[in-house]
């Protein structure tokens, strides 16, 4: 039985050892957010937040993680309020066929989350381990270059009533 | 991946009477990044997996602290000032180690070799101690460690030892870790204060990749501008990294002018041994790991306008 703590609510169910966080997520949670790309840690659209850091699901046996807090694109919109680098990925055209987005948004969530005001270089920097096939590159900076800035006009956040 | 038994030990003393109990069959993990790939890939076919997660919050398993040097890297030049050294526990992942204030600001030749390393993602998963135990020769914290002077510490349920990083590697992915040893901390000499380091990573293909070639150099001056002593470390250029003790003998002692430093980077050819790869041929990689070397030094000297000091 693997027990783990997956955007704020407990789940738990039984897997085999071998069984990866990945594989956990998609096949026995459901959750298919996180996709498997190069299965190699090269790629980055199986990224989510372990405890608050970024993680490639795709090497990380879920055993090995029992009890952590698990993030995935499935968890960071706020009461159907989309995340700020979600609503700018849409704004910004920061994906085209989208295969990789899932894993573009986490770790651009968590760079924001470290460095709310990240120049060019450091979003490159820091993206760079996420890929993109389409190569949208240029869409996926500006769309983290506008999620610092929305973050900053609202920051704090506020809650809100919709 | 091939069926195994995994084992999420209560304590240090637990995980090495795991390791004793499962012997040959069973592999300690830390952060997994290499382990897992090897799995998936059935290179390491462990029976049973010991996870040291649960771990990392205990016994200072991941620490970073000061502490006084046992053996200093090179005489203290300021006779007041007790040798220090930079004690950090084998779980601590490369992700805190590159944000480390401490380490940033006492060792920045080994933060920097460490944020090197792969993608920031690898790096929140990785740890300093797991990266050593797996004895891949094209890492990048390993040159900066043995240009350094650094120390490994070994616990087995007889007791420690500690192992200078520069004999820790045997041979390709073959390390001088016991069977019934756990790698449980990292022991780093902080350099005096006179001493500049560079770490500097050939990447022909992509920024996130593992070195073509590498290398740190380490290189206390004296007051003349002469060199009081100096390390330099191949890394990705034979079976385990390599010193380039040719070079070394070279420059100790010597003003370390260009004409010096190019004299001393031509012997690097053939102290070094690389693999032909689709990294490069053996040869390429020759004449690479001597003008990395010579950009190396030139580096730690700080003759390059707005170069990392040491």
């Amino acid at each position: 039985m693997v027990k783990l703590k997956i955007n704020g609510t407990e789940r738990e169910a039984q897997a085999p050892a071998q069984r990866l966080l990945l594989d956990f997520l998609r096949y026995d949670l459901g959750l298919t957010g996180a996709k498997e790309g190069c299965g190699v840690g090269v790629c980055g659209a199986c990224t989510v937040l372990v405890d608050g850091e970024l993680f490639a699901s795709c090497l990380t046996l879920a055993a090995a993680i029992e009890g952590a807090e698990v993030t995935t694109i499935e968890g960071i919109a706020d009461q159907g309020r989309l995340h700020p680098v979600q609503q700018a990925f849409i704004d910004h055209g920061g994906f085209q066929c989208g295969i990789c987005t899932p894993g573009q948004i986490i770790a651009a969530k968590a760079l924001l989350d470290f460095n709310p005001q990240p120049t060019e270089d450091e979003i490159k920097q820091w993206m760079m381990g996420n890929l993109c096939r389409c190569t949208g590159y240029y869409g996926i900076i500006n769309s983290v270059a506008a999620a610092a800035r929305n973050t900053r006009n609202n920051a704090p956040r506020q809650p809100t009533d919709d | 991946m091939i069926d195994f038994e995994f084992h999420s030990p209560s304590s240090l003393d637990d995980a090495l009477e795991m390791l004793e109990r499962y012997g040959g069959d069973a592999r300690l993990m830390a952060g997994g990044t290499a382990l897992v790939l090897q799995m998936k890939q059935r290179f390491a076919q462990p029976a049973h997996i010991i996870g040291l997660r649960p771990l990392a919050q205990t016994g200072g398993l991941s620490a970073v602290q000061e502490t006084d040097a046992a053996e200093p890297y090179v005489e203290e030049t300021d006779a007041d000032e007790t040798p220090k050294s930079i004690r950090i526990g084998a779980l601590c992942t490369l992700r805190r180690l590159e944000d480390h204030p401490l380490l940033r600001a006492r060792i920045p030749l080994l933060a920097d070799a460490v944020r090197r390393v792969a993608t920031r993602r690898i790096r929140s998963m990785a740890t300093i101690g797991g990266g050593l135990v797996n004895g891949d020769p094209s890492q990048d914290p390993p040159p900066a460690l043995i240009a350094l002077g650094a120390s490994v510490e070994l616990t087995s349920p007889s007791g420690t030892r500690i192992c200078p990083v520069e004999q820790l590697f045997i041979d390709y992915y073959e390390t001088d870790v016991r069977p019934n040893e756990a790698l449980t901390a990292v022991l780093v000499p902080v350099p005096p204060a006179d001493t500049r380091g560079a770490y500097l990573k050939f990447l022909p293909r992509t920024a996130d990749d593992y070195a073509t070639v590498s290398t740190a150099a380490l290189v206390p001056r004296n007051p003349n501008n002469t060199c009081r002593d100096v390390r330099i470390v191949l890394g990705a250029a034979g079976a385990t990294p390599i010193r380039a003790r040719a070079a070394e003998d070279l420059l100790r002692g010597q003003e370390l002018t260009d004409d010096a430093i190019r004299a001393a980077a031509a012997t690097v050819p053939d102290a070094v041994d690389p693999l032909d790869d689709f990294r490069g041929s053996s040869d390429y990689k020759r004449q690479m790991a001597a003008v990395f070397t010579r950009r190396a030094l030139t580096q730690a000297l700080g003759y390059n306008k707005g170069t990392a000091t040491p």
